[in-house]
């Protein structure tokens, strides 16, 4: 579900009522406008002969007063157009009574989430999927690390640019739980059009739940095979970009991996989160995503078997 | 005066003003309807190419997790698309149709400043080759037509892709920028007498509009290409932030001329819709006044509406409303304008339905749905949903094809007779009509819906759960109505070209100076300037009167006074000349030059240097010629004043 | 065409002076589109100076002899201008020889104290963005200022060596006329980089 007339939250509401609005006017609008051009036609193909000079300036004066009250009722309906749109400028820009704030950072081609909160240990680092709880606005911060990038979720609200050397924010509020799609609107390079993201809405135990879940360093690995595939991670060039809290892997540039389990998809909505799915991946994400900012690494099968087994492990 | 003398005076001007023959002869002309026409078919080809460009993004669209074209070439297809469409096709083949058709509806021999005429099509020529080779070369522009910064930038692509895209700009401005000067100058002093301000033919005022915007606008693009260039090359730092610089100056410097260059592109073809419904309805355009000011209002309005491409920038709110209202604003002088027409079409003579005014109505239809969506996406709020989704995508063909090409095509069945001698096939452009207004709005209507859906523009794929897949194959369908149609408008071209010439001077029985003359006119124009007394000469009888006794043995033509048109002076207009190829040559090599070392813009000028100083240098014989000629301008007196004297 | 009757335009001059002759049009043609580079280039100079915590960025302001220098002889170079803008017009050969020389002496010893000038801006292009946009600055003028120079030059040895004809003369004064908008431009950009910088 991911439209802009199919809005789940009261400001994407207004601005679909807004649309709706226009819509509506340009459609009587363009009807009148039509009607008359097709009037005037008729008219002028089934004339016979030529109006005289007098009978022309008869119809001119006609015209005239036509072409006036075009005009003013053209002048009153954008006047009436923009002071809805004002209107509903303002009713959006009023700041939220304790909004979640929500940091937010474009890459190229993925995005970065951080859960805001005074205390240090209570940051939570995520990426490419939002959760937010139902009914309470959130605050988001967008900032880019590379190009610019732009946030839109249609359903939820309509979108902000991220600009690297700025910030800039929005606040989007839903009051229905569930899953809604979005994507990155502004052009950012090879991947812009797979730069996904999924926004999950839930009460607001759940995403109290989920935070608490989430904030917890990585799961030791259980199994054998688990275990083999963390000692491969560890070895790896994985652990330049990518960390794993709780372990030696700490670099940023990449998303985190903490809970990589947890996530439905992966590569920014590029593939299910499936052991398969990883496996080909890790292996060659060029393949699925040319132009993505993470290298092919050539592990031998068993390897990736066992780093496979790892990853899915990061519940 | 005996007929035997005026065709030994028409034998003279002939001569006079004939260009040189021989493939040398064809680099060095000067004529301005040989360079237009030159214009509008390189123009075409550019067209046809981007067109195809388009087929090819369609066709990947067409189905979701397509995976006919990768994202690379699928980047630098839209890239060159809309970049090629908007340089080296809309502005151009506008700017072309001025230079073919301004100096003939005011009656002048030549364009104001004919070599510079001839060169700025070569510059022309040589930027539009520059970009098509660096594309098949795979070093085509990757970055959009507005390459919006840092991903056009050193960092974000290296190589050479997006220079080649810089410097298609600097190539295409320059040539404009000239344009626009000589089309002023031609309709503010080369007008025949009696054109008046008050007569000056609604497309002639649409060209002046135009230049005024181009004078104004491109002067932003221009700093804005250079200041990314010399990020990219030398190193400077306008755009990074890391370094005091600003992503968002790029979005300033270049939508300040990027809104305006819409309406470089909008603003001419509403001159052709006057046109062509006077022609049609046989009345000139009800309300010439409210119209030529709109068309003033439209060009200066559209200086002050650029923050509404960066509505999503996080700019400050006061800032968001001013732009907001004064995008409203500029629904006001359009829609004059179209209740202007309708009003003559209501009170005009009775209607022939041809094939211009066809895309005429066309042009109604298809137009106001662009501007109504121009009006949501004007709304800060809405754009909040539209911007960068294909929502805008839908805007922009709306009213670049319904609004710019529409009239343009029916121009182009409206003058063709005049260019060439030969009326298109009636029944092909029935054809044609149909096939591209059914085709455009299957393929671009169903763009609305995708973009409320959450269709981001720009994109390579997209998956199959996102539900977009049938609207984009309908519109690939549609897209594939508009290239059968576009085969048949060349199918129309060619085979018109096969036939005898025999529209005649005026098939129309149309009122500009432009049909005053033979079909295609001679290397003057006019053999005799004519004398204007309204704004329909050819409608009133008796017809006007004609200008004696402009030197025949020089290429001379009539300037006259900007307000009043009264005769001023004689100028010597300049004759052909090899000196503006070679120095777009010159010119050429310092701006492609310059995409590999700073260097060229040092030893890259001398070759240029020369160029103009050859160009510059006037010829023994021609001071001689000139010499002959000579009449000094009156000293001390003032300029005449009263037509009296000019009876001397 | 049958045409009711005729205008006769013998005996009109075959050249003119001032606002009536085509090429004073294609002049100020120039003139309008360099003029609005320089207003957008000084414009994205306060631009950049809007959004900078402290400006100049990490430089001092440009030394201000030899920019306060030249601001000087190019204001003065304006009166030779002016006057052989006044002989051309009056076809006086002899005169418009001196006078294009002196105006070429004058450009020449600005060339001169302009490449001093850029050694004294106290910041690089490539040091920031504060750089890059001075050096646009003055790069821009710079420019204009050596066109306007060749221009000169060669009508200088045109007037000479010759050919000559009445015409030659509307050329002197054109250039003139477009020597005014370098003079005229500069003091904005002078003020934009010396005393802009200087600002509290
Ligand atoms: C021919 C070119 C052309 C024309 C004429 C227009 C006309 C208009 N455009 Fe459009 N526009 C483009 C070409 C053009 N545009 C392009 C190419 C882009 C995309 C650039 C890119 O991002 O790639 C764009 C994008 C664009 C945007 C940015 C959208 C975004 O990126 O988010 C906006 C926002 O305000 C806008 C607004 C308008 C408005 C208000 C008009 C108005 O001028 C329309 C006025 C006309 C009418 C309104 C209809 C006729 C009037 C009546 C019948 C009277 C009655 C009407 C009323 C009472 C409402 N345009
Ligand atoms: C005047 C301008 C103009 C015109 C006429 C067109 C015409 C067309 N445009 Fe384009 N378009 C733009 C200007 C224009 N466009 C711009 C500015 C952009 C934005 C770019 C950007 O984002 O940077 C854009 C973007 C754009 C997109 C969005 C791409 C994206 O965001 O990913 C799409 C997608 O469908 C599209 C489609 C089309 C189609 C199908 C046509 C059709 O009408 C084309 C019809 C023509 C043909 C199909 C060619 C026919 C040729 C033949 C039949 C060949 C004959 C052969 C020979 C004799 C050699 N255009
Ligand atoms: C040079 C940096 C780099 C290296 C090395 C690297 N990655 Fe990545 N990785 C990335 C980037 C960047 C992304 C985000 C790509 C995208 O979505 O466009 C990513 C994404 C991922 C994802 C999906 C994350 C998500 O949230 O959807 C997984 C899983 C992953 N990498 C695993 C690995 C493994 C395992 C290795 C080692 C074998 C590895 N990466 C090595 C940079 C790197
Ligand atoms: Cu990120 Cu598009
Ligand atoms: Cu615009």
């Amino acid at each position: 579900m991911h439209s802009a007339l199919q809005p789940v939250g009261p400001r994407a509401e207004l601005i679909a009522d807004l649309m709706l609005l226009f819509f509506a006017v340009s459609a009587v609008v363009y009807v009148i406008v039509i009607a008359f051009l097709v009037w005037a036609i008729m008219r002028a193909r089934e004339r016979a002969v030529q109006l005289g000079p007098a009978a022309t300036a008869q119809a001119d004066r006609k015209s005239k007063v036509a072409v006036g009250v075009g005009a003013a009722l053209t002048v009153l309906t954008l006047a009436g157009l923009a002071a809805s749109d004002f209107i509903v400028g303002a009713i959006l820009r009023q700041p939220p009574a304790d909004p979640l704030r929500v940091l937010v950072t474009g890459h190229q081609f993925w995005w970065e989430i951080e859960y805001d909160d005074p205390v240090p240990g209570n940051r939570l680092r995520t990426a490419n999927e939002l959760h937010i709880p139902v009914g309470r606005p959130v605050q988001l911060i967008f900032t880019s690390r590379d190009v610019i990038h732009s946030f839109w979720i249609p359903s939820a609200m309509g979108k902000m640019d991220l600009i690297p050397g700025r910030t800039t924010n929005e606040i989007i509020q839903v009051s229905q739980p569930g899953t809604f799609t979005g994507q990155c609107a502004e052009f950012c390079g090879f991947q812009h059009s797979k730069m996904r993201l999924t926004l999950h809405a839930r009460p607001a135990e759940e995403f109290d739940a989920w935070r608490q879940r989430q904030l917890a360093p990585a799961r030791e690995p259980q199994t054998q095979e688990a275990r083999r595939g963390q000692q491969v991670f560890m070895q790896s060039s994985c652990i330049l970009c990518h960390s794993v809290q709780g372990t030696a892997a700490a670099a940023t540039v990449a998303p985190d991996l903490t809970h990589i389990a947890s996530r439905r998809t992966i590569a920014a909505g590029s593939l299910p989160n499936t052991p398969s799915a990883l496996a080909s991946w890790v292996l060659d994400p060029q393949r699925i995503k040319p132009g993505s900012r993470m290298p092919a690494s050539r592990l031998p099968p068993d390897d990736l078997s066992a780093l496979v087994a790892y990853l899915t492990s990061l519940q | 005066m005996t007929s035997a003398e005026y065709e030994r005076e028409r034998a003279e001007v002939e001569k006079t003003w004939a260009e040189k023959p021989g493939w040398l002869g064809q680099l060095m002309v000067v004529n301005h309807r040989t360079v237009a026409l030159r214009y509008l078919v390189t123009t075409f080809v550019f067209f046809l190419l981007a067109g195809l460009m388009a087929a090819a993004m369609r066709l990947q669209l067409a189905r979701a997790d397509n995976d006919l074209i990768g994202p690379d070439l699928y980047n630098q297809l839209f890239s060159m698309h809309g970049s090629v469409m908007m340089f080296l096709f809309a502005v151009p083949v506008l700017e072309a149709m001025g230079i073919y058709l301004v100096p003939l509806m005011v009656g002048a021999r030549n364009i104001a400043f004919p070599r510079l005429n001839a060169f700025s099509y070569w510059v022309f020529l040589f930027g539009g080759l520059m970009i098509f080779i660096a594309f098949a070369l795979d070093i085509g522009p990757e970055a959009g037509w507005f390459s919006y910064v840092p991903l056009a930038g050193p960092e974000f692509s290296p190589g050479k892709r997006q220079d080649f895209w810089a410097q298609l700009i600097t190539f295409t401005e320059l040539s404009a920028l000239i344009v626009s000067v000589e089309i002023i100058v031609t309709a503010f002093k080369l007008r025949t007498p009696g054109m008046t301000l008050k007569r000056i033919p609604l497309f002639v005022w649409a060209q002046v509009a135009t230049a005024f915007m181009v004078l104004f606008a491109m002067p932003a693009v221009m700093l804005g290409s250079s200041f990314l260039i010399s990020d990219r090359l030398v190193g400077t730092h306008f755009f990074n932030p890391a370094e005091g610089g600003d992503a968002l100056l790029w979005q300033h410097l270049f939508w300040f001329f990027g809104h305006p260059e819409v309406y470089i592109i909008f603003v001419p073809a509403l001159g052709i819709v006057s046109e062509i419904v006077a022609a049609f309805t046989r009345r000139a355009v009800f309300g010439y006044l409210p119209v030529v000011l709109s068309l003033l209002a439209t060009a200066i309005l559209s200086f002050g509406l650029w923050v509404h491409h960066m509505f999503t920038t996080g700019l400050p709110p006061a800032g968001m409303s001013f732009f907001t209202a004064a995008s409203l604003l500029i629904a006001i002088p359009t829609g004059v304008q179209i209740f202007c027409w309708i009003a003559t079409f209501a009170t005009g003579g009775r209607l022939r339905f041809h094939t211009p005014l066809l895309f005429v109505v066309g042009f109604f239809f298809i137009f106001i749905i662009g501007g109504l969506t121009g009006v949501m996406v004007a709304s800060a709020t809405l754009d909040s949903q539209f911007h960068d989704s294909y929502f805008v995508v839908a805007h922009l063909h709306y009213v670049l094809i319904g609004g710019a090409l529409f009239p343009l095509v029916g121009g182009i069945y409206y003058w063709f007779p005049k260019m060439t001698g030969r009326m298109l096939s009636e029944r092909a452009g029935r054809w044609q009509f149909w096939l591209f207004f059914i085709g455009f709005n299957v393929t671009f209507f169903p763009m609305h819906i995708l973009g409320i859906e959450g269709m981001t523009r720009r994109i390579y794929t997209y998956s199959a759960s996102s539900g977009w897949e049938g609207l984009n194959q309908l519109a690939t369908g549609g897209a594939l109505m508009i290239a059968a149609s576009v085969v048949v408008l060349i199918a129309n071209i060619i085979s018109s070209l096969r036939k005898a010439r025999t529209a005649g001077d005026n098939p129309w029985d149309a009122p500009g100076l432009e049909w005053a003359t033979s079909s295609p006119p001679p290397p003057s124009n006019f053999v005799r300037p004519l004398v204007v007394t309204s704004r329909t000469p050819l409608w009133v009888t008796p017809h006007p009167e004609t200008v004696i006794g402009l030197p025949t043995g020089i290429r001379s033509v009539l300037v006259t006074r900007v307000h009043d048109a009264e005769p001023h002076h004689i100028s010597v207009f300049p004759t052909p000349s090899i000196w503006p190829f070679l120095s777009a040559i010159a010119v050429t090599i310092l701006f492609i030059g310059s995409i590999f070392t700073p260097w060229a813009l040092v030893w890259g000028a001398v070759p240029v240097a020369i160029g103009l100083i050859g160009w510059f240098w006037p010829t023994k014989e021609e001071t001689a010629t000139h010499c002959k000629y000579e009449v000094k301008p009156p000293r001390e007196a003032p300029p005449p004043s009263e037509p009296a004297e000019l009876r001397l | 065409m049958s045409t009711s009757g005729v205008r006769d335009v013998t005996g009109l001059p075959t050249y003119t002076f001032g606002h009536h002759s085509l090429m004073w049009w294609g002049t100020m043609g120039i003139i309008v589109i360099e003029g609005t580079v320089f207003v957008i280039a000084i414009g994205a100079y306060l631009y950049l100076r809007s959004l900078a915590q402290a400006w100049p960025i990490g430089a001092p302001p440009p030394d201000l002899t030899y920019g306060t220098l030249n601001t000087i002889i190019l204001l003065l170079s304006a009166i030779p201008n002016q006057w052989t803008k006044k002989v051309a017009e009056r076809e006086n050969l002899k005169l418009v020889r001196i006078g294009l020389i002196v105006c070429l002496a004058f450009a020449v010893a600005f060339l001169v104290v302009r490449a001093f000038e850029f050694g004294s801006l106290n910041v690089h292009w490539d040091t920031n963005a504060y750089g890059s946009i001075v050096y646009a600055l003055m790069v821009l003028h710079t420019t204009h200022l050596v066109t306007d120079v060749l221009d000169t030059i060669v009508l200088t040895v045109l007037m000479f060596t010759g050919p000559l004809e009445g015409k030659r003369f509307v050329d002197v004064s054109e250039n003139s006329v477009y020597w005014w908008f370098v003079v005229g431009s500069w003091p904005f950009i002078y003020a934009t980089v010396y005393w802009v910088p200087r600002l509290p």
